[in-house]
């Protein structure tokens, strides 16, 4: 489907979306409640099919987080982009895990970078990030590390 | 044994600039006394000499200058001219340890454990802005060990982010010159413990 196609029908069946079409791909923004359900037909609509989520992050704006999903249909080859901000102070969200299972490393990384809380993510523990580094986020902007860090 | 030393100094090889080339004569001179010659040299030059034709490298590539660093060891840029033929992955049959690429915090001390291993005499070539100093990650990192000098001593370092295949040749020619000379760590080290 084209960009304008594809708004119409994510428009259609998410009413309460917002849609950006600045970049390469089409950005559709969603809240933190709705999230998991609007995955699922995402992922399961016959027309969408996002089964391939090739990049899951998150963003720190110095006032809220802001998780960033890059979804693409391999049927279809339509991409999409989703935004949720979260809240800084706790920053929790429903794992997508359970619809693609490459979140499951995706959102242990955002995990120990970030902070966020993936409520019933299976396995949430540090990815890459030593022993010592729970508890510390250090994509966070406000990080600070007197020893090894120094400030430019 | 005369004639043979005699032809290999001054054969018809073309040496472009014998200061900066590789290439050496084999250090020590010709008496010529009746039935044959008697070389005479230090057992350190021969030694010296002998070691630096033939350093075999551990290749040590973490991140993007371990692609100049094959791209030196392959055709185009083929530093097995020099000697540095067998680059094996293990320490244990290596000379030179060339840290090619940055070093996070998670692999110091498996650069420290490698460095261990290696057999007496051994060079470190620390190549790139990463090994020598942190180099683009100096500055607001976490991770990135600033300079590999911090886990292991370095005797030569090459600047560039990456350094071209050139300049990795470069700095395997003056690893050459400084073990010819006496002037690497390991040695001064083994002058000072003697004295």
């Amino acid at each position: 489907m084209t960009k304008e196609e594809l708004k119409n029908t994510l428009a259609a069946l998410f009413p309460s979306a917002s849609f950006e079409e600045t970049g390469e791909w089409l950005n559709m923004n969603s809240t933190a409640g709705d999230f998991l359900s609007a995955a699922a037909v995402l992922r399961n609509h016959p027309e969408l099919n996002f089964d391939y989520l090739f990049c899951q992050t998150c963003v720190d704006w110095k006032t809220h987080l802001t998780m960033v999903y890059h979804l693409e249909s391999t049927q279809f080859r339509h991409q999409l982009v989703v935004k949720v901000q979260l809240d800084r102070n706790n920053p929790e969200i429903e794992t997508v895990s359970s619809i693609w299972k490459t979140a499951e490393f995706h959102e242990r990384e955002v995990y120990e970078m970030f902070g966020v809380n993936f409520l019933n993510h299976p396995d949430l523990r540090l990815l890459i990030l030593p022993e010592g580094w729970e508890g510390k986020y250090p994509l966070r902007k406000d990080f600070e590390d007197s020893v090894n860090m120094i400030r430019l | 044994m005369n004639d043979v030393l005699k032809n290999i100094e001054s054969s018809k090889v073309y040496r472009f600039g014998e200061e900066h080339s590789g290439i050496a004569a084999f250090p020590g001179q010709v008496h010529p006394a009746p039935g044959g010659g008697v070389l005479v040299s230090r057992l350190d030059d021969v030694i010296n000499w002998a070691r630096s034709n033939s350093l075999w490298p551990l290749v040590f590539g973490t991140s993007c200058c371990a692609i100049e660093m094959m791209s030196a060891a392959s055709a185009k840029f083929d530093w097995s001219r020099f000697g540095f033929e067998v680059a094996r992955a293990t320490p244990r049959q290596a000379d030179v340890i060339i840290i090619a690429g940055t070093i996070v915090n998670k692999m110091a001390p498996v650069l420290k454990r490698l460095y261990d291993q290696m057999a007496d005499p051994k060079y470190v070539i620390a190549m790139g802005a990463c090994a020598t100093s942190g180099g683009p990650f100096f500055y607001n990192t976490y991770s990135v060990v600033k300079g590999a000098d911090h886990v292991i001593p370095v005797d030569v370092y090459v600047a560039g982010c990456p350094p071209r295949p050139e300049a990795l040749i470069h700095s395997l020619m003056m690893l050459q010159q400084k073990i010819r000379k006496g002037m690497t760590r390991e040695q001064i080290r083994n002058d000072m413990k003697v004295a």
